[in-house]
């Protein structure tokens, strides 16, 4: 499978932090020269993407590709182990594709207290740990990455955010640690517990294609499903579940325009794939019992997401509030354990990393130029910015899932896959899930597009009005957001492109979260 | 008649020794003898000598221990049986040895910008390590005790090397009060083992042990452990680290914090995995696993709870290091059911934790060269004049605090790895608490990176830090150490892990 090319990998994953180490030892005042080489890097490992891609065999999207496995840590049996297929390949797409982008975006934009070398350098380790994430096929090497995540979030939160941003930091920083922790215990649980089904001996292997296989074979109900629950607190806070997401407000308030970019765009979609690739197929057994509590907390969240858009005044908060709704839709299509919910899922990642994104984009820079989000305050932006008034109405449009763009592919299949959950699942509660989600959805046109009409429509407040600091979107911003709106189009019209590659592979997932191991 | 002759004249020629096994420490001792004649015979003029013939000797000394190593004849065994040396006892030899040389670099300016006595900081300080190095090949109770005591004593005068300020007066009394208290519960016990054993191998006590039981054992057990654990400042047992460490002259706290702990715990290694859990059906374990479970469950707690309210960054580590102390000690806890791999683990953890604990404990040397304090507060706005040292610091803190790639995080999963695996009550829960300890843990270390990255500098001075090159060295091992391990942690491992089939 592809063997020949199987260098690819480490290449894509490693390129930003080679790029990271040169920029290490230019002095830096240089600036630009930062600039340009965390770009190039980015732009390098992009290329490095489609590449992959045009190699990538979408008829064995199931099984994995471009299969690195070397020795690691012997002494744990932990290998360096990579490899892609149809889940991983739209995820680490999505992150090739976003990062030279908001590259691009930092141009002009470097948050203060400015020194652009340290903010790119940091967000080059952070591309380097979410790819990373995405392509490793051990767990203790996906580990390793899904941790290195966490550290440059935490400067950049930290040193480059808002008012609030040590304390949005620290709980950023604290909550995702605590979920670690869990999970790393359960690890190592499946790596004593589960036992070679073939032979019955205890595979003491990370290996996840051996894990996968296994399907939790070996353990016994109870203990499988409490190892089940460190994972839920490792990837649920990640997602996050409702009521694990109060980290999430506050840091995407808080973040700099990038890193609530990255984060809604990428870095969330670390626990949905966590629970896809890692808790569903290598638990089957637990993920059963603990697929109805996750469809009734999603949906939960969706219509809490909702509520709480509603009641926000400030826009950012209001975005990423949206994020904790949308995410509940994703996780309601993980809860089904079908294929159907599972390719709603992973395209409803997808859709939210791009939207989600380009609505934080906007975002940014109008604080650049009202220097404030209170909604209250604003108005009138399709007077003062035209353009950047219909490109936020448009993101909001996607957002809220109107046929025709990305946003609706990711929603409206997850509502229907509740319709039919796997077998085994309570028919009763998922539809009633089903219908509450579903009205999740007419709430979200509502704060949208009540967001949109309070600061696009009517005319500029007072102490905006004759402010030269409004000016339209500039050459840089549109150099960054066209790919993204053509994205959200272009995946709109024609959804087929990203199921086609995402339907084996989570065709393969749905049989091993439902086939049912003896334990 | 004759034969009885023969055997008479073999009994009075010397015992053979492998002079290639003790070499790392006669040439450690001919350093220490060195630079007491340097400093007798040059007097003034060998000042500016000392630290580098100190620094070279300890460099010298690590050549035999690599010879040693990649000999075939990897397990010597001197004396009886009462001096081994076998991989893993070389990779501490290697590690007291670089701990030594990093800190002889962190000490360079510091002791003679000071105007301190220079030769004699330098003799105690390579004395201590020849008690550490002996330590690592110690396998009888005499040795343990002899090892013990000579890494010990030079420790109590270092720690008040700071002679005009009391602060160091009293960190020095302080430790040396404890530590002799410590010594007399400890050599209690091990009377009481030499009694119930009627021998001093280790080997030869936990084979009779493991037959009888009785109080005597379970007192012999616990005094021993004490003993120990006053040495590696354990709680109950470390009222004397935070003083201690914050009065003594800071390289000599990195020492302290160290290799001085290690070599405590290289100490508890010998006694518990050649004696308490050696002889058959996993020795005394039921009398060691409650006790060290206590400690340890109580160090890592108390250790990190009371670190949270530190402003002072060195009594912050100094508690850091005593929860620390309760995450080494918890392999402990399943020593009998998994001897082997909780060895390796402890042995692992030392290593990585002396690379990231010394870096720290440099950095904060560098900064107090500017700031002249060693308050959270003084650090502020540190990557606003000192990027570099900031980096530097953020590692070290990040990887305390176990986050990969850093070398940390390989030496927390290694114990949680055996704790998990000896699947006992004790096991799980201490695993748990570690988790717990480790968020708990993340909140002070993060106080720190705060003030370095968030804050502004104190009175916006932003004047660089000027280091002295031996600083910059000691760094740089540092932070190659740190980043290395956890990268690639089977350069680790493999060495500590041969032990797993001898134990």
């Amino acid at each position: 499978m592809n063997s020949a090319h199987n260098w690819l990998l480490p290449l894509i994953t490693f390129v930003p932090l080679a790029g990271a180490a040169v920029m290490l030892v230019i002095p830096k005042q240089q600036e630009n020269l930062h600039k340009g080489i965390s770009l190039v890097a980015s732009l390098v490992a992009f290329g490095l993407g489609v590449y992959l891609l045009t190699l990538f065999d979408m008829d064995k999207g199931k099984s994995l590709q471009f299969v690195v496995d070397k020795s690691w840590i012997d002494v744990i049996h932990s290998r360096f182990i990579m490899g892609i297929d149809g889940i991983s390949l739209p995820l680490m797409g999505l992150t090739l594709f976003i990062m030279p982008l908001v590259f691009i975006y930092t141009w002009n934009h470097v948050p203060a207290p400015g020194n652009a070398k340290a903010y790119t350098i940091l967000m080059l380790v952070l591309q380097t740990g979410m790819i990373g994430s995405f392509t490793s096929q051990d767990l203790i090497l996906f580990f390793v990455f899904f941790e290195v995540v966490l550290v440059p979030m935490y400067f950049m939160i930290g040193i480059w955010g808002g008012e609030q941003r040590q304390y949005a930091a620290i709980k950023f920083f604290l909550y995702t640690l605590f979920g670690s922790a869990l999970m790393i215990v359960s690890f190592l649980s499946l790596y004593f517990l589960v036992k070679d089904p073939s032979t019955g001996e205890a595979l003491h292997s990370f290996d996840m294609r051996l894990l996968t296989e296994a399907g939790g074979a070996g353990i016994a109900r109870t203990t499988a499903i409490l190892i089940f629950g460190g994972m839920f607190m490792g990837f649920g806070i990640k997602v996050p579940i409702f009521p694990f997401h109060t980290w999430l407000p506050d840091a995407h308030t808080q973040a700099p325009t990038q890193g609530s970019v990255i984060l809604a765009a990428v870095l969330l979609k670390l626990g949905t794939y966590g629970f896809v690739r890692i808790a569903l197929p290598m638990l089957p057994v637990a993920a059963r019992w603990w697929a109805p509590i996750i469809a009734v907390l999603a949906t939960i969240g969706i219509i809490y997401g909702a509520l709480g858009c509603l009641a926000q005044t400030d826009m950012k908060r209001l975005i990423a509030f949206s994020s904790v709704a949308h995410m509940g839709f994703v996780m309601l299509g993980i809860a089904t354990l079908t294929d159907y919910g599972i390719n709603a899922a992973v395209f409803g990642m997808v859709a939210h990393g791009l939207i989600t994104g380009m609505l934080f984009f906007v975002a940014g820079s109008m604080k650049d130029r009202y220097h404030t989000l209170e909604i209250k305050r604003l108005g009138g932006l399709l007077v003062s910015a035209p353009k950047m008034g219909w490109i936020l109405g448009f993101s909001a449009m996607a957002s809220l899932g109107l046929p025709g763009l990305a946003g609706f592919w990711g929603e409206f299949p997850a509502i229907l896959a509740a319709y039919q959950p796997a077998d085994g699942l309570s028919v009763g509660l998922f539809r009633t899930c089903m219908v509450i989600a579903a009205l999740g959805t007419v709430f979200a046109a509502g704060y949208l597009l009540w967001m949109f009409q309070r600061t696009s429509f009517g005319f500029p407040k007072a102490e905006f009005e004759n402010d030269p600091h409004i000016r339209d979107v500039r050459f840089s911003e549109w150099l960054a957001w066209t790919p993204m709106l053509l994205g959200i189009v272009l995946f709109g019209f024609l959804p087929g492109l990203l199921f086609q590659v995402s339907n084996p592979a989570a065709t393969f997932i749905a049989n091993a979260a439902q086939a049912v191991v003896g334990g | 008649m004759t034969g009885l002759l023969i055997a008479a004249a073999q009994w009075a020629d010397q015992p053979v020794i492998d002079w290639h096994a003790i070499a790392p420490e006669v040439v450690l001792v001919a350093t220490a003898a060195l630079l007491i004649v340097l400093d007798v015979t040059l007097l003034e003029r060998a000042k500016p000598l000392i630290s580098a013939v100190a620094g070279l000797g300890l460099l010298a000394s690590i050549i035999p221990v690599i010879t040693l190593a990649i000999s075939d004849d990897t397990t010597r065994s001197l004396f009886g049986g009462a001096y081994v040396i076998d991989r893993p006892s070389l990779l501490l030899k290697a590690l007291f040895i670089l701990t030594g040389y990093v800190v002889v670099l962190m000490s360079t300016n510091y002791i003679a910008e000071g105007d301190y006595w220079e030769s004699e900081y330098y003799t105690l300080l390579v004395l201590s390590i020849v008690g550490m190095t002996v330590m690592s090949s110690a396998r009888d109770l005499i040795s343990v005790f002899i090892a013990f005591e000579l890494l010990s004593i030079p420790t109590y005068m270092m720690s008040a090397w700071r002679k005009g300020d009391v602060r160091s007066n009293e960190a020095g009394l302080k430790y040396y009060l404890m530590g002799i208290f410590a010594t007399g519960v400890l050599l209690y016990g091990m009377s009481l083992l030499y009694g119930v054993g009627g021998t001093t191998s280790l080997a030869g006590i936990g084979e009779r042990i493991a037959e009888a039981n009785s109080e005597v054992i379970t007192l012999a057990v616990i005094f021993t452990v004490v003993g120990f654990g006053f040495k590696v400042s354990a709680v109950p047992f470390h009222m004397w680290a935070p003083d201690t460490y914050e009065g003594a002259p800071t390289p000599v706290t990195a020492f302290l914090s160290v290799a001085s702990k290690a070599g405590g715990f290289v100490a508890l290694i010998n006694v518990v995995y050649f004696c308490f859990v050696a002889g058959g059906a996993s020795g005394r374990s039921n009398v060691l696993t409650p006790a060290i479970f206590i400690i340890s469950a109580l160090s890592m707690t108390v250790g990190n709870v009371i670190a949270l309210r530190q402003s002072n960054v060195v009594r912050l580590l100094a508690y850091s290091g005593i929860a620390q102390a309760g995450f080494i000690l918890a392999p402990f806890a399943v020593a009998g059911e998994r001897p082997g791999e909780s060895y390796s683990s402890v042995i692992v953890y030392l290593v990585i934790y002396a690379a990231m604990n010394l870096g720290a404990f440099a950095v904060v040397i560098a900064a107090a060269r500017k700031t002249r304090s060693a308050e959270i507060s003084s650090m502020r706005g540190m990557f606003q004049y000192a990027p570099g040292l900031t980096l530097a610091m953020t590692i070290f803190l990040f990887s305390l605090m176990g986050i990969p790639p850093l070398g940390g995080w390989y030496a927390k999963f290694g114990i949680w790895k055996v704790l998990v695996d000896a699947n006992t009550g004790y096991g799980y829960a201490l695993a748990i608490l570690l988790a717990i300890n480790t968020v708990v843990a993340a909140g002070y270390y993060l106080r720190i990176a705060k003030a370095m990255w968030f804050e502004d500098a104190a009175d916006g001075d932003t004047a660089p830090v000027v280091l002295p090159s031996s600083l910059r060295y000691a760094m740089a091992i540092c932070v190659i150490a740190t980043l290395l391990f956890g990268v690639l942690p089977n350069l680790l491992s493999q060495a500590a892990s041969v032990v797993a089939a001898g134990v």
